[in-house]
């Protein structure tokens, strides 16, 4: 058998791995293997890949599998489980990086128009995502300030790089040996990633994680073509698919399309006045804990604040106390809670709360008449009522928990600032609302104390 | 048939085979979903190794060289990060 085919086989059957593997990851039964699985097939993947003959050095690729495996591994292994959204972002920006640098290196063996437009397109794809996920990277973990930066001309801006970049790519494309063209392509990718990504303000951050993961698949798809590789291809559409799927998912949670977000921040809105009626109620962690040992059916509403104050494990304790006493205990996750899909879901895994009570937003609001105490931890946006009963509200339309449907509701909040949206929330103002102000991990702290 | 529309074909087949997957996934596991994921997008390390093995052309060794390093952190990150997360997720005992 010539090595040829060798090499292909192992092509066909680490794609093969691949799917299976993300099939898996559709059950968190079967997700850890799953994940497993697609390791193998990566395996598999590189191995065939080095039995390539054209390959007579090896002191290059293995110094590269060295140095990057080793930061990887340690990247992973020391990470925070409240740092994920950033850490994902980071490889995002390294995926893409990758890739873009394949396109770059491929130009050696270029021969014919096409493989130089696919050059183009992994260079673009892979420095939007490069320096976009940096950006995204830099807001997550508040290194660069989270909100939404605009300013006017920006989309003059923008329309001033995307004309650049495709005038520039065009003549390249004719005249390959003019590599001033392909230096502009690389350097306006780079700012133009830049630019995509500041005027979006940390609340949207799950939308733009999920579209840069998909960039990151489609710059892999890009240099697949670039090579005439087809597992390049497999593999990149298989990310970029899913990452276009989280990432709608997270607009329809917002009731906004994609444009929406990467083209407007909430702060063209944010004038709109809603006048609320009603007083605010504080409630010592004293009375809460009276409300809570009457308790039969608790839903805790978690939100990016959970995760800021650190605040899982000690509601985990709370949970345990709360079902000791004879009480049930659910969560409601939004799917835009946090800055990532699926942010809570990690954090309160962590804690050790079976996943089987973490229960979607469609799930937990038939539920919700039935639920005695309502606990929002550090949610705002997520569980405005404004969204289903003003129609003057920015977020009106967009599907909200609703609390208030509880016989009683908790809010854990810092101070009385409004959300991220910069939205008045109504629900504070509500005759069953009772604001728990301070730190949400102290309060709870507090109330776990009142219970042992 | 050329290789361009082979490759073609290829893609149109994966990306619909990557929907039909993917929106299965509950919301649960979305995170390890996209760091599993992200992993795989460093398969771009298959490219990547036959450019920086090729001997010839310096520059395309190095920025080959590059890619390897850059895609080995994708790789072997996004693939023990996810474990790591998955690990935590467990189901109600009894």
């Amino acid at each position: 058998m010539n090595i040829e085919l060798f090499i292909q086989l192992g092509y066909v059957v680490a794609a093969g791995l691949f799917i299976f593997g993300l099939k898996m990851l559709g059950s968190p039964d079967t997700a850890r293997r799953g994940n497993g699985i697609s390791a193998i097939g990566m395996l598999v993947a590189i191995v065939a890949a080095l039995l390539d003959q054209g390959i007579v050095q090896y002191e290059f690729i293995l110094g590269g599998m060295i140095v990057g495996g080793a930061i990887g591994a340690i990247a992973a292994r020391t990470v925070a489980m409240t740092s994920m959204p950033e850490m994902v972002a980071l490889f995002n920006g390294v995926g893409g990086a990758a890739s873009g640098l394949v396109g770059i290196a491929a130009l050696s063996i270029a021969d014919s128009s096409f493989t130089y437009i696919t050059i183009i397109l992994s260079i673009l794809i892979g420095g939007v995502t490069f320096t976009g996920s940096l950006v995204a990277y830099g807001k997550l973990s508040e290194t660069i300030g989270s909100g939404a930066l605009t300013f006017s001309g920006q989309k003059f801006v923008n329309a001033l790089i995307v004309i650049g970049i495709v005038a520039s790519a065009v003549m390249f494309v004719m005249d390959p040996s003019n590599t001033n063209m392909l230096y502009t392509v690389v350097g306006l990718s780079l700012v133009f990633g830049i630019m995509v990504v500041i005027p979006i303000g940390g609340a949207d951050m799950p939308v733009v994680i999920s579209l840069l993961n998909s960039y990151s698949g489609l710059a892999a798809c890009a240099a697949g073509f670039a090579v005439d590789n087809n597992v390049l291809i497999v593999a990149g559409s298989l990310v970029g698919a899913s990452g276009i799927i989280l990432t709608q998912i997270m607009c329809k949670a917002m009731n906004r399309s994609l444009s929406n977000v990467l083209f407007s921040g909430f702060a063209s809105v944010s004038t709109t006045v809603t006048e609320v009626e009603g007083e605010i109620k504080p409630i010592s962690v004293e009375d809460a804990y009276y409300v809570l040992e009457a308790a039969t059916n608790v839903a805790i509403i978690p939100g990016y604040g959970m995760a800021v104050a650190q605040a899982q494990h000690v509601v985990k304790e709370l949970m345990e106390l709360l079902e000791a006493n004879g009480c049930e205990v659910n969560y409601g996750i939004h799917p835009v809670a946090g800055r990532m899909p699926g942010h809570m879901n990690v954090l309160l895994a962590e804690a050790d709360v079976p996943y089987d009570q973490l229960l979607e937003m469609d799930d937990i609001n038939p539920r919700m008449e039935t639920v005695d105490v309502a606990i929002v931890i550090g949610a705002n946006d997520v569980v405005n009522p404004a969204a289903r009963e003003v129609e003057s509200s920015p977020i009106y339309g967009m599907p909200v928990i609703n609390v208030a449907d509880a016989r009683t509701v908790f809010v854990l909040k810092r101070s009385m600032a409004s959300g991220f949206a910069g939205i008045e929330n109504p629900l504070f103002y509500k005759d069953n609302a009772r604001m728990l102000f301070g730190d949400a991990k102290e309060s709870i702290g507090g109330l776990v104390r009142e219970f042992s | 048939m050329d290789v361009f529309s082979y490759l073609l074909f290829i893609l149109m087949l994966s990306v619909f085979l990557g929907f039909e997957l993917i929106n299965k996934v509950p919301a649960t596991l979305h995170t390890p979903l996209m760091s599993g994921a992200n992993a795989i997008s460093g398969i771009t390390v298959v490219g990547a190794v036959a450019l920086a093995g090729s001997g010839n052309a310096d520059l395309a060794q190095w920025f080959g060289a590059g890619a390897v390093a850059l895609a080995s952190i994708n790789v072997v990150g996004g693939y023990m990060v996810t474990d790591r997360m998955l690990g935590f997720f467990k189901k109600k005992e009894g």
